[in-house]
């Protein structure tokens, strides 16, 4: 379902989802012509982050993973210096220092992203601390796959933010999983003993809920509630949001397996084939949310193509920018590695 | 106003005064406000209660994490390490996190926290509670490391670790918590990167650290008895080392001795003989001798423990060594 907001605002989530959709698909082609280096995709995963973290405000604080790309375009990153940044570039948002395993962007709410599955965790834990004993009322988010709850330092930081009643909202994105082996009750991952993830915080006392990731709505409003929870006292929240992992996600190498995005397969289901019709008929959540907003009255069909191709547009641009700019300095690669003397 | 304390009250009453000083300043670690295992915070939760002084689970990666966490987010962090060797558990958020981050975002951002490390041998407490693993992190980019042997240093020191706005590692030796020296009433810090000169002397340099200082001090006075002129250097800070200092007194006494309590191997004391002899190898008319303990765990008995950390004979028979006409 569609999360609860003005038709404007749900048009600005699907241009969103559209510009981390392509974002990827440019930069999985790009990676096909040339050697850039190793990247994790979010694509599946748009129709979780992209309405959770829109709703973030100014100062609240997001602490993310490998798989970020999506996670900083729902806050307002820019393509260009995004894919600057991936590609070791000078107008990257860390000047190239960072890559796409460490981006970070301070003015849209990402001091910093880990890279050790967990590593976030325990960094989210303490800006929640950090905020609260300021007397702010922002909040710091937490973004981790499932992979992160096997590490120890999930069970040692969601104590803590527990028994501090610290502002933190863990979003869990479970991506364990192929369609097939959710099905086949391999669920909630292969590797995880606990038979619902949700348990590994609300044993802590931590509020918690499971919602299904290609819902929309249901990642908007749980959201919501646990901002709002956080932003007054009541402290964290762990939603799992169980995602499907896209066929493309292969643990290594991303590969474009499905095609790149045909918006048009939303209502013309003559154009899905047979290889990956389920994935393009029930598990692609970006055809999903313009299956539903054509529904709703909210777009036209015309008019989510002409978002598209603004959107394309404006990542074939970010791309031509990063492409164009020159790479650091050799000595700067030696700065930063402290704070300037202060006096 | 100075007066005579102790090293372990001049550590008390620099956080007492910087958490006077500065609202963002917290303690965080396990057990705190009891004071921890020797007393170093006693009286701070009394103080300034359970928002300043936070006594934190058995947790020791969460909390290193936590405290780089909240230096993000603006504040000044003190973390308590029980032990040294237990922070083992929380290399990862030192090593990859603190460490790195300000060099990862292009220096977006700074992680201003001190973390407080007790180590050292002393007291029969065994292989995993008397390391001493200054090198461990003299060896990651990012982090700067000191190691006060004075209790006026141990102010100083303390002082310019938390106003600094990168992570330091703080080490403290245990075997020195009850020293006493002279300490002031209003304490200033002693600048990051810069050794002492605790001994003048014109025949050998002998650079030493944390508690190793005193021993080579006793030991230059034993050699002045057979009229051996020994300058000790307090080295102090063991990242960044002050290769200024220890160059202009090498050059001049043309020999080197290099003390720690660490096991000599892979130890602080290659990396400063390795870096004399970069700058300073034909000043040098004798091999420079590293001084430290076997490789070996440190054992739990007493009588094993006192033969296993140098001791003064040690440093002179290595400063003898010096002498020897080759």
């Amino acid at each position: 379902m569609l999360p609860d907001l003005e038709p404007e605002a749900l048009v600005v989530l699907l241009e969103r989802m559209i510009v981390a959709r392509r974002f990827e698909e440019e930069l999985i082609e790009l990676a096909g012509d040339r050697d850039i280096g190793h990247f994790h995709v979010y694509i599946g995963q748009e129709s979780t982050g992209i309405p959770a973290l829109s709703l973030l405000e100014q100062g609240d604080l997001s602490f993310t993973n490998h798989r970020n790309h999506g996670h900083l375009i729902a806050r307002g990153a820019e393509p260009g210096p995004m894919y600057a940044e991936i590609l070791g570039r000078a107008t990257g948002y860390c000047r190239g220092k960072g890559g796409t395993l460490h981006l970070a962007s301070a003015e849209h709410g990402f001091p910093t992203t880990s890279s050790v599955t967990s590593g976030c965790i325990p960094l989210a834990v303490g800006a929640g601390l950090g905020l609260q004993r300021l007397g702010s009322d922002r909040v710091s988010v937490c973004l981790v796959g499932d992979g992160a709850l096997e590490e120890g330092a999930w069970h040692e930081s969601a104590n803590i933010a527990a028994m501090e009643r610290l502002p933190v909202v863990f979003l869990c994105e479970n991506n364990s999983l192929e369609a097939l082996g959710q099905r086949a009750g391999e669920y909630p991952s292969s590797t995880m003993a606990a038979s619902d993830l949700t348990e590994l915080a609300s044993v802590f006392g931590i509020e918690s809920v499971a919602i299904d990731g290609l819902d929309t709505r249901a990642a908007h409003q749980t959201m919501t509630e646990a901002v709002h929870r956080a932003r007054s006292g009541g402290g964290p929240t762990f939603i799992e949001a169980r995602t499907v992992r896209w066929p493309g996600n292969r643990p290594i190498w991303p590969e474009l397996a499905t095609g790149k995005t045909d918006l048009s397969m939303a209502w013309d289901a003559s154009l899905i084939r047979p290889e990956h019709a389920i994935w393009h008929r029930e598990q692609d959540g970006l055809l999903g949310f313009v299956r539903e907003l054509l529904d709703s009255g909210c777009v036209t069909s015309d008019a989510a193509l002409g978002l598209d191709k603004r959107a394309t547009e404006r990542v074939r641009e970010g791309l031509a920018f990063a492409l164009d700019s020159p790479y650091p300095e050799p000595e700067e690669a030696l700065e930063h590695v402290f704070a300037p003397r202060g006096d | 106003m100075t007066k005579t304390i102790r090293y372990i009250d001049a550590i008390s009453s620099v956080l007492r005064q910087e958490l006077e000083r500065d609202d963002d300043v917290f303690i965080l670690g396990e057990d705190v406000s009891y004071g921890g295992p020797f007393g170093a915070t006693a009286g701070l939760s009394a103080s300034f209660g359970p928002t300043r002084v936070i006594d934190t689970p058995i947790s020791e990666g969460a909390v290193m994490g936590l405290a780089v966490g909240a230096a993000l987010s603006g504040r000044r962090p003190i973390v308590e390490v029980m032990f040294a060797d237990f922070v083992t558990l929380a290399m990862d958020q030192l090593v990859n996190h603190a460490a790195k981050i300000r060099y990862m975002t292009d220096g977006q951002l700074s992680v201003p926290m001190t973390i407080r490390v007790q180590g050292g041998v002393g007291g029969g407490f065994g292989a995993q509670h008397s390391q001493s693993l200054e090198a461990w992190f003299l060896h990651v980019p990012g982090l700067k490391v000191v190691a006060p042997s004075s209790v006026k240093d141990a102010a100083g020191l303390l002082v310019a670790a938390i106003r600094d706005d990168d992570p330091v590692v703080y080490l403290e030796h245990r075997g020195l918590y009850w020293t006493k020296g002279l300490g002031a009433s209003d304490e200033t810090p002693t600048p990051i990167g810069t050794a002492a000169v605790v001994r003048s002397g014109s025949d050998v340099t002998v650079v030493a650290v944390s508690r190793m200082v005193g021993v080579a001090v006793s030991a230059a006075e034993k050699l002045a008895e057979d009229d051996i002129d020994v300058e000790v250097l307090d080295l102090r800070s063991v990242a960044p080392i002050d290769w200024a200092t220890i160059d202009e007194s090498v050059r001049r006494t043309r020999r080197l001795v290099v003390v720690h309590e660490a096991v000599v191997t892979g130890g602080l004391g290659a990396e400063l003989v390795a870096g004399v002899h970069a700058t300073a190898f034909e000043a040098l008319i004798s091999p420079a001798v590293r001084v430290g303990a076997p490789s070996t765990p440190v054992p739990a008995s007493p009588f094993l423990e006192c033969l296993y950390a140098p001791d003064t004979d040690d440093v002179i028979a290595a400063v003898l060594e010096t002498l020897h006409e080759r």
